[in-house]
This record gives structure tokens, sequence and C-alpha cells, in this order.
């Protein structure tokens, strides 16, 4: 114990800091100060937090195109904790948004925000627009479809200012309004090293403006005596911070953050939306059309922001109750309202997504990233039972077809097929004998892998697909034509209702089709959409 | 009180962050048997540099990239596969013909036919790479026993 007093005295005496500790702990706070104090210390604790798992995230993340997406997805689903830190930094955006607005709320409703402490006020609206700022650029960095549509969107508003539209654009790095690796590396730089120090720096002028003016006091604080901020201010401010972590954590570990499909420009069927604190902006944009949309995009919101920082000069009356305060209750019931309204009719007309908030997390299994002719090959071996000297993997009356491709030639691979042995015949017909023939001679290194694994309902579905010739027209996994569209990710776009219809009546679903109609078994039917509905993009 | 909540708070953040720098990840991708070598080209008790593709993870990615072993034939069932890099650390090392041992020109240590140290620093004897024999070909997994 005496030792460590010998330390604290040393640095006390080298540097002053615990007499700045006890400086900072025992400040004077007016009477009244209490429970409405907390939550700027909740909001500066959540922006420590997102510090924390911004920098931990950061640890194992590439920031590029493509390998961003690779890499986030590795987070969640290899690295051990990788989904509860990035649950933390999610929802600790949305919670800390919460945070701040309601903190702005209140010095709004108090009207904290007058002299002397008007330039408290602006540099709190500065932080909420830098807040904001980071929900912005944070989207864009897990590079599925919903960060690059979202962001495409913002990119594009950003270009409406006339004059200053294509400078804008050009400071994004989208020349054009086009998202790529330069857009990328802006908004990851902007998130991570513009943002960040100047976030610290305006929380330390807040803090320092705040120590400096107090706590805003009330009419009873000149009649009673000051309390001191430390404990009876801290224990609240802790017991609320913890009370806000606490949902944090449980958010975290309850709700899983969507990660979709990795970013494709070609993807004419997503749904963009931004995050949920700007859908009150995005419906509030589509009341604006044509020439006005300017205005509904750029020029309100610019000047909602200009009247904001201003609140201290537009209010200039006396400090009054908060009952008396009419005026500012109305503009916040008004402000709710509006809001509300806004965010539920952007979330009602929002048609369902067509792409499952988690498919980034599927993993692909081998079978459903072979060609189609190949895992129809799969089945052409298992069929007649070749494996019955064919081991995979082992020993067996014939070679082992998983060690090499086989070095036979066709006339006798085919001859074989037909009769493996002497006084044994096949089944095989035409199109699966040459299926087969170009499975043992070429087939890939995913199709080995498939060759033990594939299930019997999608290699059944393959065989439908070939013998319907499915590829003539449509591309799969690779290999086809592209007459028609390609076929990967068809059930991201359409029902199972629609897929099965549409076979039947191609031009009834799909006006303008020139695909004929194919008559399948209730069985084929069955298998070949199952089959189609599992291969991803 | 106060120190408590802020105690659990700094716990609740310190687990999974310590869990999340400090444990290895969960690989779903496994890197498989490539065949490296034919056993009838190789000589027993003389060790051949072998150079073959494997698969290997690197975080998110999964390379295919070009690799080498020092493999040395023991009889007509078994070889052993060193990995090419020094156990002290991690130089390459070569076979001394002259001598029959592995050299390695860091910091001199040397390495007997069977991997053990002989002399110099190297902690523990030569890594392997985990082998199989099939059809008459050598052939050479991803996973590593230390030596």
């Amino acid at each position: 114990m005496k030792m460590l007093r010998g330390v604290i005295d040393w640095l006390e005496e080298r540097t002053g800091i615990e007499s700045a500790i006890h400086h900072f702990l025992y400040e004077d706070v007016p009477a009244s100060a209490g429970w409405h104090q907390v939550l700027g210390s909740v909001a500066l604790f959540a922006f420590l937090t997102q510090v924390f798992t911004g920098i931990l995230l950061a640890l194992n993340y590439a920031p590029t195109p493509g390998e961003a997406y690779n890499s986030l997805r590795y987070i969640v689903t290899e690295v051990t904790g990788g989904q509860m830190i990035r649950g933390l930094h999610h929802w600790g955006a949305s919670l800390m948004i919460i945070v701040v607005v309601l903190h702005m709320a209140q010095t709004f409703l108090w009207g904290a925000y007058k002299k002397p402490r008007e330039a408290t006020w602006m540099v709190g609206a500065l932080l909420l627009l830098l807040t904001l700022a980071y929900g912005l650029t944070g989207y864009l960095l897990p590079w599925d479809n919903r960060a690059y549509w979202a962001t495409t969107v913002t990119v594009h508003i950003s270009a409406l200012p006339p004059g200053a539209g294509p400078y804008v654009l050009r400071l994004l790095g989208s020349d054009g309004g086009s998202i790529g690796a330069v857009t990328f590396a802006r908004f990851y730089a902007a998130h991570v090293l513009l943002l960040p120090p100047l976030t610290f720096l305006l929380i330390a002028i807040h803090v320092y403006l705040v120590r400096r003016h107090g706590v805003t006091p009330i009419e009873v604080d000149a009649t009673l005596p000051k309390k001191k901020f430390y404990p009876e201010q801290v224990f609240k401010d802790t017991v609320a911070t913890f009370a806000w972590f606490a949902i944090l954590v449980i958010m975290a570990i309850a709700v899983r953050v969507p990660l979709g499909h990795v970013a494709d420009p070609t993807d004419t069927s997503f749904i963009p939306r931004p995050e949920w604190y700007f859908l009150f902006l995005f419906q509030f944009v589509k009341l604006f059309n044509g020439p006005l949309e300017v205005v509904g995009a750029v020029v309100i919101p610019t000047l909602a922001i200009l009247v904001l920082f201003l609140v201290p000069f537009i209010d200039r009356g006396k400090v009054l109750r908060i009952r008396e305060r009419t005026g500012a209750i109305a503009v916040i019931v008004l402000g709710v309202l509006g809001w509300s309204a806004l965010t539920a009719r952007a979330i009602q007309t929002t048609p369902p997504s067509t792409e499952s908030p988690d498919a980034g997390f599927a993993q692909v299994e081998p079978w459903q990233q072979v060609p189609p002719d190949q895992l129809a090959a799969i089945g052409a071996f298992r069929k007649d039972n070749c494996a019955t000297c064919h081991v995979l993997g082992g020993s067996g009356a014939g070679p082992d077809l998983t060690r090499a491709a086989s070095q036979r030639p066709a006339d006798w691979l085919l001859q074989h097929f037909k009769q493996p042995a002497p006084n044994v015949a096949t089944q095989l017909k035409g199109p699966e004998l040459r299926g087969l023939l170009n499975f043992v001679t070429k087939r890939n290194d995913v199709a080995v892998k498939a060759w033990t694994g594939a299930p019997v309902a999608a290699v059944e579905g393959a065989m439908v697909y070939q013998a319907n010739q499915c590829g003539a027209c449509h591309k799969l996994n690779g290999a086809g034509m592209e007459t028609g569209p390609p076929l990967n990710g068809v059930a991201d776009h359409h029902n199972r209702e629609w897929i099965e219809g549409h076979f039947a009546d191609p031009v009834k679903f799909s006006p303008g089709s020139t695909m004929p109609p194919f008559k399948l078994s209730s069985h084929d039917l069955d298998r070949l959409t199952n089959y189609l509905m599992e291969i991803p993009k | 009180m106060i120190a408590g909540l802020g105690g659990i708070m700094t716990a609740a953040l310190a687990a999974p962050a310590a869990a999340y720098l400090l444990l290895k990840p969960r690989s779903q991708k496994q890197g498989d048997f490539v065949p490296a070598a034919d056993l009838s080209q190789l000589t027993i008790g003389k060790p051949e540099e072998v150079v073959f593709h494997r698969t290997r993870v690197d975080g998110w990615r999964v390379l295919n990239e070009k690799s080498t072993a020092w493999v040395v034939r023991k009889d007509d069932q078994n070889v052993v596969a060193f990995t090419p890099q020094c156990t002290h650390l991690a130089c390459a090392y070569h076979w001394e013909e002259k001598d029959a041992k592995f050299f390695c020109p860091c910091h001199n240590s040397v390495f007997a036919i069977d991997g053990k140290v002989v002399s110099g620093p190297a902690p523990r004897p030569l890594d392997r790479y985990v082998t199989k024999i099939d059809q008459g070909k050598v052939l050479i997994s991803s996973e590593i026993q230390l030596g």
C-alpha cells in the first residue's frame, strides 16, 4: 500500500494526474442534477465501444471491394466471437444514434442551449452529424448487395446539387456515379481515419464546454447547496450506461446481423433500402419529383441542419421551466410524429426482399458448384452401380476414379459403360453415356468432391435438367448457352410457384419468353425445381 | 457498485475480444492430400527436394501454391516428408551430400537424415508433413506434425 502511494506521489509530482482526476471527479453539480443528466455519459461510452469493436473488426478485415466481403464472412463464420464483435459494432451504431438523438432532444426540451451554452449545443449538433456520417460510410463496408445498392443511391443523391454535383461525386471517388475501388477506399478512410479523430476532438471540446459552464441549473438550484459529481452522479451515469450496454449485449447475442450475397452490380432485382434511421429521409425524398427532387434531397435537409445549429439564436427567450416550454414540446412532438409517419410508410412500401438477409452465411456445398452435366453424370455412375467395382476413395475391382481422370480411349469407355463386364449390361442411354464419358475423362476437382456427397434428389434434378437439354439455352454453374437467362441464384428472384408454373407455361409467367413449354411428370418437376432453387448465385 | 458495474462491462467486452484474437478460427476449408512424387523415383536413404502444389488456407483466402518438402524414403512402404524450414528461425536448410546431414546456413543447425538435431541452436527435430502412399504415389497433406 505504501509502495502504491509512493508510485502515485511520484506520478502526481511529474504529471499532476492525481489532482486532475480529483478535480474532474469532485466538480460541483447543481442540486437538481440527477437521472436526466446521464445521456451524455452514455453517448460517450457508446462511442468508445464503437471504437473498440471497430478496431477489432479491422484486425481481420481487408478494406477492398470483394476481399472486404470475404474477410467479413470469415469474421462472422470462422473467427471465434466474430459474430459477437460484429453484432456489438452493428447494433452499437444503432443504439448510439438513439442515445445521441435522445440527448439532443432532452437538451432542446430543457432549453439547455441558452446563453452561455450556445457553443456546447453547436458542437453537439456537429457530433450528431458525425454519428450519422459513421452510419453512412460504414454501411458500404460489408460489400454485400444491401451495402452496394444503398450506397449507390446515397452517392446519386449527393450528385444532385446543381453545379456542385460532379465535384461531390469526384470527392466520393465515384466519377459517373458508379461505386468501385476508389469509392470504397474513400468511405473506408472516412470511416476509420477521418471521422474518429474529428469525433475525439469535438468530444473533448464538448466536455470541456460542459465543464466550463456546468450542467444547466434550474430555479431551485439557487437556494440549494451544490453536490459533487462523484459519487452520486457518477453512480447514476454508470447505472444508465450499464442498462444501455446490457441492451446492446442482448441484441448482439440474440439478433444476427444480416449478411447478403456479395455485391453484384448486375443484379437488377435487388431493392435497396437505407438503415432504419435514414428511412424517414428516404421516404421524404419520395415526396419530391422531377426538378424538385433536389429540394427534398438536398435543400431541405441542409436547411434543417442549419436550423438545428442556430437553435440557440432562434430561441432567444429567457430560460423557462420545462412545463412552460410549450413551443419546444410542440416541435419535439411534431418531429416524432413526422419521423414515425415517414418511417412507417417507408417500411410499409418496402416489398419483401428478393434476397435472404442471411444469404451470406449459407455454406455452399461442392455439389452446388458443379456444372449440371457433371452432376447428372454422377447420377449415371450411381444408377448402374458402377461403385461396386470402382470404390470411390478406396480399392475395388476397378480403379478408384477419384484418384485421376481416366486415360482410356473414348470408344473403349463407351463400350465399357454399356457392358462393364461379360454378361453384364447397363441401362445407360445415349446422353447419359456421353455425359459419363465426359465426366470420367474431364471431371473437375469440385466434381470429385461432390461425387460421394451429392444428395440423391439434387443428382436426380440435374439428370432431369440434362434430359430436357436446359443447357441448350441456359447457363448454370458455368456450363450451357446464354440464349436464355442464367439460372444461378434463380431462387433469389422467383418463388417455387413461379418456377414450377414457368416450365408448363413460360409465356404466362414471363411475357415475351421464347422458351417452349415443358411437360414434366410431377416427380421430375419437383426434382428439377428443388435442384434449381438450391444452386446459389 | 460503480466499480462492479464497470468491471462487468469491461469483462463483457474483453472476453469476446480475447476469444476473437487468441483462439484459432474454425476453418471450414481443409487441404487434402496431394500427390507429390512417385515412390519409385526415390532412393532409400537419399533425401530429395520435392516440389508440389498444395492448398493452403490463409485467413479468408484459399491459396493453391507451390510448396517444397525434403522427402526421405525409408523403405518400400514408408517415407518421411520434412517441411523445408529449419526449426530454429525458419531459414531454408539443405542436404549436404558429403556429410550426409541436413545443414542450415543461417545459424549452422545440423540435422540427421531422420530429422533429429545433431548440433546448432535448433530447439527440436525437423517438422514433418503428414504423408501416405497410395498406388506408388507419395501423397502429402497440408497438416504438419511438429518435430
